[in-house]
């Protein structure tokens, strides 16, 4: 464990005390099994690699980082965890679903039930207010108002952003806005947490709350994935992979953030 | 599948497979939208509205004109069957001898077709100008040569005095009835009946007044005088009466006393010199004539509509251009395409809903001042436009929202998330 990892536990997230049952129920089980993982994309004349063949196992519960330089494939690789992008070939089962199969709505229920993006550029709705964002992806699912109310309270609870329910994104700092975000992601109850460069638009203060958040969630048993070029970042996960031009370089177990 | 940990505290989707959205939030989220660009909506919105309140204003004058005239041609009655003499219809070649000749329209034949079955009353018609002297002045007025029975046929009667006598039409005493211009001019305020007046040289005793019926597309209908059939002919020096004018029991059937007079009067002329009009089939004709004037007005506030529509087509272009990294977020939090495709279509049929109503509010408005300028044109508000045009708005939304929802639908949400 860090030394640099404060003690205080700041944030209660109450929200999902039935993650730690089902992470317990599964945690022996592989979340995630990449098996020959390739993708190509054409540009112009030229077919660019952007994976190699992937052999990648993760369990339910880990803290995973994901780095390596700019081109390595770390994005790409996210969003396919993610079933915004398909693998080219080879084989990526989500919680012992082969997703090879899905078709374009599979995928979009899956990443309803399963996963829960955070992005570099929070991707807050404007126009929207951090209540009605958090809420957004259970609207999209049909859920009843009440809960959707009761789950939204919670969720930002969790983040404790309870008293800035009702402002805008840019009523909101940096911090504040990717926490929302985390709500956003989190209120779904993913098994999966897939973080892109989460901290890359905040400063280090309101980086480290962020992360503490996410972490607290891994507590709890989520499973969480972040893709960073920060080392203080990438550091801080149970294990650390460096991809190299679509290839694993590394993947290393520190055994923090257990 | 992944479902064996249902927990007591987990979320519970309504669907499993496919997102299916409460209708009430596809509309909070499209209004939503619209209001976050309130001035783009409003004046989008306008142009469905303007387009909305052409359609209605326009429509609206179009049936009050036709209410109009129909009230005004059907103030004579609508029983009525007209016998003009020729018969209306174009010879490739002149046919020359027999063929072309047309026997006048006597008085016999007005006496003759009052025995057709069906037939309630006839009147002889002959109209023309002359110059009328009396009360010392002189005045060309519209001369009527009529029968005895003109008050009954066209629901027309006299203020005072009486109508022409039930004379023998061949030999009708010089009797006249005035209307009531024509007695305003020549006498003013003194009474003139049992005056003697002058009708183009002949001498004529005044025995009533018609009452007043004032203008009948810009004709003054009280600006004339009433004398006998037999003694018009002779004034005019005319062989034919202008037309017959039937009357016939609202209980028959139209045709049926077609039919009677047309065999009537085919045994009289030995041939189909004659036409018939019937004064209700003539309002059909006139009233699809003037539908179609409604139509066509309608129509071409239907054109600033389609403006509108491209307007709406327009701005939803844009407004997916601007929110493609909305929508790759929806597509990364679970929302499907069609979902996709459902909430950008219900933003601008909820453009065009507004526009529709806003459009309701100004016709409504425009129908009002109109009402309060134009008193005499019937114009009114009907619910089955009101109706009518704002299904055409939503109709609208829809049809201009449906290719920049099918453009937002398609993206790719990866690439859409990343598009800044």
């Amino acid at each position: 464990m860090k030394a640099s990892r404060p003690a205080r536990q700041l944030y209660v997230i109450s929200s999902t005390e039935s993650l730690s049952d089902r992470a317990i129920a599964e945690t022996s089980k592989p979340i995630i099994e990449l098996k020959g993982l390739r993708r190509e994309f054409q540009v112009g004349d030229e077919l660019v690699h952007a994976l190699n063949g992937i052999d990648l196992q993760i369990t339910a519960g880990e803290y995973v980082s994901i780095m390596g330089p700019s081109g390595s494939g770390k994005s790409t690789l996210l969003y396919i965890l993610g079933l915004l992008d398909v693998p080219t070939a080879g084989g990526y089962r989500l919680a012992g679903v082969n997703t090879a199969q899905m078709n374009d709505d599979e995928r979009a229920s899956a990443r309803q039930r399963d996963i829960g993006f955070i992005f570099q550029s929070f991707h807050l709705v404007p126009r929207m207010s951090a209540a009605e964002n958090v809420e957004l992806p259970m609207t999209l699912a049909g859920v009843a108002p009440d809960e959707r109310r009761e789950r939204v309270k919670q969720a930002l609870e969790g983040v404790a952003l309870a008293d800035r329910a009702g402002h805008r994104p840019d009523q909101l700092s940096g911090g504040q806005r990717q926490r929302v975000a985390i709500a956003r992601a989190i209120v779904t109850q993913p098994k999966v947490l897939l973080a892109d460069e989460p901290t890359g638009n905040l400063d280090t203060a309101s980086g480290d709350e962020v992360l503490h958040i996410m972490e607290a969630l891994n507590q709890q048993g989520l499973t969480l994935i972040v893709v960073t070029h920060d080392p203080d970042v990438g550091e801080r996960a149970g294990r650390h992979i460096g991809l190299h031009d679509g290839d694993v370089a590394s993947d290393r177990v520190t055994g923090a953030g257990e | 599948m992944h479902e064996q940990t249902e927990g007591a505290n987990h979320i519970r989707f309504e669907s499993s497979a496919v997102g299916s959205m409460r209708f009430r939030d596809i509309v909070a989220f499209a209004t939503g939208a619209a209001i976050a660009h309130r001035l783009r909506a409003g004046l989008t919105a306008l142009g469905i509205g303007i387009g909305v309140a052409a359609v209605v204003l326009l429509t609206s004058i179009g049936e009050g004109l036709h209410q109009f005239v129909l009230t005004e041609f059907t103030q004579f009655g609508t029983n009525l069957i007209a016998v003009t003499p020729g018969k209306m219809e174009t010879f490739g070649a002149p046919m020359g001898g027999a063929f072309g000749t047309v026997r006048p329209l006597s008085l016999d034949d007005a006496e003759a077709l009052t025995r057709v079955s069906g037939v309630k009353a006839t009147v002889p018609m002959v109209q023309g100008n002359a110059a009328v002297k009396g009360g010392g002045r002189q005045r060309r007025t519209s001369v009527y040569g009529v029968g005895s029975n003109f008050p009954d046929v066209f629901s027309f009667g006299v203020a005072s005095g009486e109508f022409l006598p039930p004379d023998d039409p061949r030999t009708p005493r010089a009797l006249a009835v005035l209307g009531r211009t024509l007695r305003d001019e020549l006498f003013g305020l003194a009474n003139p009946l049992g005056a003697r007046i002058r009708i183009g040289g002949d001498r004529y005793r005044v025995i009533g007044i018609m009452e007043s019926k004032g203008n009948m597309l810009g004709v003054d209908l009280d600006d004339a005088v009433y004398i006998p059939a037999a003694r018009s002919l002779a004034l005019f020096n005319r062989e034919s009466l202008f037309e017959i004018d039937v009357l016939y029991d609202e209980a028959a059937s139209v045709d049926e006393v077609k039919a009677g007079i047309h065999r009537l009067m085919m045994a009289r002329h030995g041939g189909e010199d004659f036409t018939l009009t019937a004064q209700e089939q003539m309002l059909d004709v006139l009233g699809s004539i003037l539908n179609v004037v409604t139509f066509a007005v309608g129509a071409l506030g239907g054109i600033s509509l389609l403006v509108g529509g491209v307007g709406i087509f327009t701005i939803m272009t844009i407004a997916v251009r601007e929110r493609m990294s909305e929508i790759g977020l929806l597509g990364a939090v679970g929302a499907q395409r069609k979902q996709i495709q459902w909430l950008f279509l219900g933003e601008s049929v909820v453009l065009a809903g507004l526009g529709g109503l806003l459009g309701l509010v100004i016709g409504g408005g425009g129908i009002e001042l109109l009402g309060l300028l134009m008193p005499a044109l019937p114009v009114t508000l009907s619910l089955q436009y009101v109706l009518f045009a704002e299904g055409i708005a939503i109709l609208i939304g829809l049809v201009a929202g449906v290719l920049p929802a099918i453009n937002a639908a398609r993206l790719d949400p990866l690439e859409a998330l990343r598009a800044e």
